[in-house]
């Protein structure tokens, strides 16, 4: 329990001072929390979208500190990846919004409750 | 029809030559020669597959579309054969074993055996032939009927010439063989086989016109009829092979179990054999009831009229009928070892002769009056079977099957001509139409026979059954019911002769007004028919031309009143084993010598008056004077109620017109009576209510079951799924936020798992 309050393992020279693992999750927790909340309760596609953007960058910083707290690169490259991927996918996003918004001449979520069961 | 007879009498001498090639006749699995020898006369097999041929040829014409009579005259010439070469196994009986009975090995057909090695249990029933007089005298009248009805069907199925024809053909050999595998075979699997064939036949010849729905509903009503009496043959049969361990006649009859039996059974030590020796004479007269129409299941023979006629005359009168009859002779050793069989078959045949009697009273359709006679006379023959005179109840079956072919033969030739008019109110006077003098006569000589009228053949054999009703003691109630029902069949008999025959000439057309295409059909008889019809073309506003029958017809009509007349003198050949049928009977398994026939003056010497007498006299002697007044006070009344007025009525009756006669005025004095009696006493009614509503009732309540319960328990497996799919699909909003915050509170459920299950386990 101690040792999620260093960023790095004992043995490993302290690079970042002050600043402990837990600093860098609770700063990813929130910003995930403020993406889902943005994401649920916001009805504006473009408004929800960029709340998908924060919780990717939540879950990104996340990686990165655990990659730092284990000396474990694998962790960054995968937030590389994610990057990637993210930027198409917001190609993709943006371009379906758009098309979206043509249809309906609106952007709320609630024009496009077709799929209703 | 000339090279054709010609090819059939060379086919005797053909074999001839076939049987001096020794046939390979393998042993039977165990000494089935103890009674009978095998003799190889291969020869008499053919008896019943030259109607498997005609099958076969009726088939193929069928196949080829034969559209002429083709199929009718092959059909004679197989049956002929069959009568031919039965003629010759008669003529011939003495020089193949001696005169004793034998048996005729065609191929094994079933030949079992099972158990220890050194002792087998074994089960044979092959496909072999018990040939003894009884089985000659009945096949000679079958095939010989056979092959006269045949040709007289040639002409009376002329109207469908074609497919309908070469299936009505098929149906008629078929049926011919089934019953020569009855009569002929030598165990009892073998007669169950023709049994079940003969019941098929009739099925299928009664649905002949399939289109009818009560010819249907009376080949069902038949078929669902006969099946209860052939559970009780099967039964029989199989209690038979349980009790003596054989089926072959040859081997049971001459066990040394059923001897002691018939030992025991002829000093009355009834407790010395066991229950189920002498329960199966019972079953297997369960069997005989429901083929030979008696009373309880005599329903099926008057609806069985719906088939063409001279299925009726074949089957449904002369010949499948009696196979109950036979079937009791054949195993007349089951009989006498049991105590109550024989007394049943009495009272079961007087109680049906009786019934049918008065049914057949009150009818209008004379097919049908015809029909209810003949449940009545094999009512005659059970119940001469019942009081131990074997020979009389085969001589009546003989002169029956001659005597009631030719009156079915004469009715269809009466409904062939009037376009299927078969009520004798609306029919008089047919006998002074022109061309219809033969069936007259043919009508009259049956009418006579059948009324027991003195010194026909009728007149001999059922004496034969009432003398000895009295002689054999505790039978003389069943006698004098006996004496009153044949003077009920002397006025029902000549009620139909009398009103349809004799009087003014009238004719009204049945509703089968067929005359149009059907004298199209008739290429080699039109002319005559034009010529005749014309005749009563004015009577009948120039439509309806009643066509008397043709050469076909007519000459089976007088064969068989020739036969019908002839069958009398019978009676005095061999007199000494009471006549030839006798002598044929006293050489077969059905032989028995009544000791009260032979003894009748011992016995009224010992015992005294009291059994053996009908007014003080030898009942074999009073009874020719007794039944020939009670069949000429039968006639009288006939005259008086429906004669017509003149000579042709006696000069008793007074009848003026088809539709009226003094029996409608007479009818009313007994109340609703004749009316009851028309509609057949209600027996059908009463199986309706007893069985057949309570069935319904029970199918309903199943069915509701199987609807309310079975169902529903399938359904609702059934609707599970659509039932769960239900309740969640709200689930599915459609909004995108409603999704997300149900994967958000997923993720919540997930780690709320992962911090209580994993963190707690740490």
């Amino acid at each position: 329990m101690n040792s999620l309050f260093t960023l790095a393992q004992t043995d490993y020279p302290e690079a970042m001072g002050a600043l402990t693992l837990a600093h860098y999750l609770f700063l990813s927790a929130a910003m995930f929390a403020l993406g889902i909340v943005g994401f649920m309760t916001r009805r504006n596609l473009i408004i929800m979208f960029l709340c998908t953007e924060l919780m990717f960058q939540a879950s990104g910083i996340a990686l990165i500190a655990f990659s730092r707290f284990h000396l474990n690169h694998t962790g960054q490259t995968f937030v590389i990846f994610v990057l990637t991927v993210a930027a198409a996918e917001a190609a993709m996003g943006l371009a379906l919004v758009v098309l979206l918004f043509r249809k309906r001449e609106s952007l709320s979520t609630e024009e496009w409750a077709e799929m209703s069961g | 029809m000339e090279t054709m007879l010609t090819s059939l009498i060379d086919i005797p001498s053909l074999l001839t030559l076939a049987s001096a090639v020794p046939a390979s006749v393998s042993e039977p699995a165990h000494g089935a020669a103890v009674g009978a020898a095998q003799v190889p006369q291969p020869w008499v097999a053919l008896i019943p597959m030259l109607p498997i041929f005609g099958v076969i040829i009726a088939g193929v014409c069928a196949i080829f579309d034969v559209r002429t009579k083709l199929p009718a005259f092959l059909t004679v010439g197989c049956l002929a054969g069959s009568f031919l070469l039965t003629l010759a196994v008669f003529l011939r009986y003495d020089s193949f074993n001696h005169g004793d009975p034998f048996v005729v090995h065609l191929f094994d057909w079933i030949n079992l055996s099972w158990g220890d090695p050194s002792h087998p249990t074994s089960f044979a029933a092959n496909f072999s032939f018990y040939i003894d007089k009884l089985t000659v005298l009945w096949m000679l009248f079958v095939t010989g009927l056979a092959a006269l009805i045949a040709l007289y069907a040639s002409e009376y199925m002329s109207h469908d010439v074609g497919r309908a024809y070469c299936r009505f053909f098929v149906g008629f050999n078929l049926f011919v063989f089934s019953m020569a595998c009855l009569v002929m075979g030598d165990n009892l699997v073998l007669l169950y086989l023709g049994w079940e064939g003969v019941g098929l036949c009739s099925y299928l010849l009664i649905g002949y016109f399939y289109k009818k729905p009560a010819a249907v509903a009376a080949a069902k009503k038949a078929f669902i009829v006969n099946r209860i009496g052939d559970l009780g043959l099967a039964l029989g049969i199989y209690l038979t092979f349980v009790h003596f361990g054989t089926v072959q006649y040859s081997e049971l009859f001459a066990s040394d179990q059923l001897q002691g039996y018939l030992t025991a059974a002829g000093e009355h030590r009834w407790s010395d054999i066991p229950m189920t020796a002498q329960g199966i004479a019972l079953l297997l007269l369960v069997g005989a009831i429901g083929k030979s129409a008696q009373f309880p299941l005599y329903v099926w023979l008057p609806d069985a009229m719906e088939g063409p006629t001279p299925v009726s005359a074949l089957i449904h009168a002369a010949t499948m009928v009696t196979a109950g009859v036979f079937l009791i002779a054949r195993a007349y050793p089951l009989f006498l070892i049991s105590e109550f069989a024989l007394p049943t078959v009495a009272w079961v045949g007087t109680i049906t002769a009786l019934l049918a009697a008065t049914i057949g009273m009150a009818q209008f359709d004379i097919k049908r009056i015809m029909a209810y006679s003949t449940v009545s006379q094999l009512g005659y023959m059970f119940a001469g079977l019942g009081v131990l005179t074997t020979t009389g109840a085969a001589f009546h079956v003989l002169t029956h099957a001659f005597f009631k072919a030719l009156l079915f033969l004469c009715c269809g030739a009466v409904m062939h001509g009037f376009a299927g008019q078969l009520d004798l109110r609306k029919l008089s006077g047919v006998a002074w139409m022109k061309g219809w003098g033969i069936v007259a006569i043919g009508m009259l000589v049956g009418c006579l026979n059948l009324s027991g009228f003195a010194f026909t053949a009728g007149f001999f054999s059922k004496d034969m059954i009432l003398a000895e009703a009295f002689v054999t003691p505790g039978y003389s109630i069943l006698g004098w019911i006996l004496i009153g029902t044949a003077g009920l069949t002397a006025y029902y008999t000549f009620r139909v002769f009398f009103r349809v025959f004799l009087g003014p000439q009238h004719a009204e057309p049945g509703d089968e007004h067929h005359d149009d295409h059907a004298e199209q059909d008739h290429t080699d008889e039109t002319d005559d028919h034009h010529t005749a019809a014309h005749g009563h073309a004015a009577e009948h506003g120039g439509r309806f031309h009643p066509h008397p029958p043709g050469w076909a017809i007519n000459t089976v009509l007088v064969i068989l009143a020739i036969g019908s007349i002839l069958a009398a003198g019978l009676y005095f050949i061999e007199k000494d084993s009471h006549g030839w049928v006798g002598a044929m009977i006293n050489d077969s398994s059905a032989s028995y010598h009544s000791p009260y026939a032979d003894h009748a003056d011992v016995a009224h010497a010992e015992e005294g008056a009291h059994t053996g007498l009908l007014f003080g006299q030898d009942p074999h002697q009073i009874m020719y004077y007794v039944s020939g007044v009670v069949g000429l006070i039968g006639i009288l009344l006939a005259a008086i109620l429906h004669g017509p007025r003149g000579w042709q009525g006696l000069f008793l009756g007074g009848r003026t017109e088809a539709g009226k006669c003094r029996m409608d005025s007479v009818a009313k004095l007994f109340g609703p009576i004749p009316r009851w009696a028309e509609d057949k006493w209600y027996v059908d009614e009463l199986y309706i209510a007893i069985f057949q509503t309570p069935l319904r009732v029970f199918a309903h309540l199943f069915h509701l079951f199987d609807k309310f319960v079975i169902d529903a328990i399938v359904d609702g497996v059934a609707k599970l799924p659509g039932a769960l799919a239900s309740a969640l699909r709200p689930s599915q909003s459609g909004q995108l936020q409603g999704y997300a915050a149900g994967m958000a509170g997923g993720m919540v459920v997930l780690l709320i798992i992962v911090l209580v299950v994993i963190g707690g386990a740490s």
